[in-house]
């Protein structure tokens, strides 16, 4: 039935206002002015987390055929992996 | 995460009891469109990383000047507008449709303080002298936000319509097609955002 495959308002509640502490986390690591690896490896890791929820919870593609599951989340790997990948090369220079 | 059903809030048929078979929330169409556009994001946040590696002390001084507070409340406000988009959904299966209608309202709300804050931001840029030419990283910090802004503004107009929809009781959970296809363009660009904003205001 589609009525599961949105969720109920308690769960989209509970993820709205946990999307909201991350970002405020995020917000928290940039007015500390933290750099360096690990920075932005966590970074990578709560935006990655921010998105999963809204693909796969807001979107509803947890009840999706798994192929849209894997074109949105590799999406966000692959983009991630890039932004990390020339991350290290400035690092490196 | 994956095994987590929680109870519906109200009775619902016994039917919901059955195992769900996989369904793509909204029109097939819409997920081809969506993932062209995250292509074309992906691209953009792959090309503002690699210049940035070659123009590192320009790039994080530069990035130091930007307002990450607006940045921070336009990604308060994508954020909470997705939020009340999935309540809409929710409330138009149930056939609540004047709620769901209030909560399309609260997400219409949300993006135009995103368009206001945003508006606000460029206007103080414009003042500082910033333009596309200014600098490489004025260049995708205007080209690749003003693109993220030409999103919202369709997202908006999408938001209006399914608002307009609801009022008139057009969705139901027997058709819950046009409200599911606009809220998935509308999370998409939420989605974005959520890469764009690490990337363009904090990572350095």
């Amino acid at each position: 039935m589609s009525a599961e495959i949105h969720g109920t308002p308690k769960r989209a509640t509970v993820l709205w206002l946990l999307l909201i502490t991350a970002t405020l986390l995020t917000w928290a690591m940039g007015a500390a002015d933290v750099a360096g690896r690990l920075t932005i490896l966590l970074l990578a890791v709560l935006s990655f987390w921010k998105g999963s929820v809204i693909i796969l919870d807001f979107m509803a593609l947890r009840h999706a055929p798994v192929l849209w599951r894997a074109l949105t989340l590799g999406w966000m790997i692959l983009v991630w992996a890039l932004i990390a990948i020339a991350y290290w090369k400035g690092l490196a220079r | 995460m994956e095994n987590v059903r929680l109870p519906l809030p109200t009775a619902s048929p016994p039917a919901s009891t059955a195992p769900t078979a996989p369904r793509l929330a909204g029109d097939l169409a819409i997920w081809f469109f969506i993932l062209a556009e995250l292509l074309a994001f992906g691209v953009f946040f792959a090309a503002y990383a690699f210049t940035r590696a070659n123009h590192l002390e320009l790039f994080d001084a530069e990035q130091q000047a930007l307002n990450r507070s607006a940045g921070v409340i336009n990604t308060v406000l994508l954020l909470t507008a997705s939020y009340f988009v999935v309540r809409a959904v929710q409330a138009a299966e149930r056939a609540a449709s004047a709620q769901s209608a209030r909560w399309l309202l609260a997400a219409i709300g949300c993006g135009l303080g995103f368009v206001g804050v945003k508006l606000a931001e460029y206007s103080a840029a414009f003042e500082h002298g910033i333009s596309l030419s200014s600098s490489p990283f004025h260049m995708f910090y205007l080209s690749l936000t003003f693109f993220h802004f030409m999103h919202v503004i369709l997202g908006l107009v999408i938001l209006v319509a399914l608002w307009n929809g609801a009022r008139q009781g057009r969705y139901h959970h027997g058709d819950m097609n046009g409200m599911e296809t606009g809220a998935a363009y509308w999370h998409m660009v939420d989605l974005v955002w959520l890469i764009l904003f690490p990337l363009v205001y904090v990572i350095h």
